[in-house]
């Protein structure tokens, strides 16, 4: 069992563990020099992989193979998609999309 | 005219509120459920509430459960906590423009610059006639007043809350899936999303959903520097945060 000093200094580790993978970036490339070309790339670069990522992230226990195969994160998927594309914004797909997931994972699978 | 600082401020608040609201029921259900994982792993409401406060990241924080039930090893919670809050390096990395001239504001930006935070911030057009900085600011204070609240509630209830919120955690896989159709809108090539797509399922298979995420973020670096010139080239990027404005 750890002490409450051993428990405090291991939440401030991991505090300063984020922190400084945070401020990173902003550190190394101050405001006031200008930015490689090449991290300006990865600046632009990175995000649509990054989003890819966590989409994958968020479903990566997913089973294709077992359980409900994956078929309501599929449906609840669909749905957010065609409501963002016929709504063109934000809050509906999102709350269409959980809403619909929800009722599928407690009454359907 | 000229609009007091307050107004500036009240304004930024109004915009900024109504996308921060799927956050909201993200960050409530997963942080009550944080905070009544620790109530039952035997702590007491200051944990989770402190750790959401200085740490504000759900992985991590999840996984600092085992790790305060275990011997102390401090290196190796470094280290694994580094492991685990790498992405954020190119959450950096993505936002420098953006949070730039930002004044003392940046630092707090910085600071709680998490997945969810990121997303919006990187992807949400401000709107005309709102300061960008309090904007920003304010997405970011209310994601983490939702996560702080929710895991000090959750730690301070435990077992006591029960109802079917089966399935509620959805709504974080929903908010990136808009988020990345956005994103896919504003790119009129999409080699990028072709490269996070690839790179992730194929570490996902190889590696297993445990420890996929690391080799992920270096596969994705590799092939987006091996591919630099040829993305260029094709213009497979999004537009500067300038261009895009002009345009929408």
């Amino acid at each position: 069992m750890m002490t409450l000093t051993e428990r405090i200094i291991t939440i401030a580790i991991c505090a300063f563990a984020t922190m400084s993978t945070r401020f990173l970036p902003f550190l190394v490339f101050s405001e006031k020099r200008s930015t490689p070309k090449y991290i300006t790339y990865l600046g632009k670069a990175l995000p649509a992989a990054i989003f890819a990522m966590l989409i994958v992230y968020c479903l990566r226990n997913v089973n294709l193979f077992s359980g409900s195969n994956g078929i309501p994160e599929a449906l609840a998927i669909i749905v957010t998609c065609a409501l963002y594309f016929w709504k063109r914004q934000i809050l509906i797909p999102i709350a269409g999309g959980t809403i619909s997931y929800m009722l599928l994972v407690q009454f359907v699978f | 005219m000229t609009k007091t600082k307050r107004a500036v401020r009240r304004q930024a608040l109004v915009a900024a509120f109504p996308y921060t609201v799927p956050i909201f029921a993200g960050f409530w259900f997963l942080g009550l459920a944080y905070g009544i994982y620790m109530n039952v792993s035997g702590f007491s409401f200051w944990y989770p509430m402190l750790m959401s406060l200085t740490v504000f990241g759900g992985s991590l924080e999840f996984v600092m459960v085992t790790m305060l039930l275990s011997p102390f090893t401090p290196i190796e919670t470094l280290l694994l906590a580094l492991m685990i809050q790498a992405r954020h390096i190119f959450y950096g990395i993505a936002m420098l423009e953006k949070y730039k001239n930002l004044g003392w504001k940046r630092f707090y930006l910085y600071f709680s610059l998490c997945d969810e935070t990121f997303s919006l911030n990187y992807t949400l057009d401000v709107p005309p006639g709102i300061d960008r900085g309090w904007f920003y600011f304010f997405i970011s204070l209310l994601n983490h007043i939702y996560w702080f609240t929710g895991s000090t509630i959750g730690g301070l209830a435990g077992t006591l809350i029960s109802f079917n919120t089966e399935g509620l955690d959805f709504v974080m896989t929903a908010l990136f899936v808009v988020i990345f159709l956005e994103q896919w809108r504003k790119e009129k090539k999409h080699f990028t999303v072709l490269i996070g797509f690839i790179a992730s399922i194929s570490c996902l298979l190889l590696f297993g959903p445990e420890t996929f995420l690391l080799p992920t973020m270096a596969l994705i670096l590799l092939l987006l520097t091996l591919f630099q010139k040829p993305i260029e080239k094709a213009g497979g990027l999004t537009a500067d945060v300038s261009e895009r404005t002009v345009n929408s």
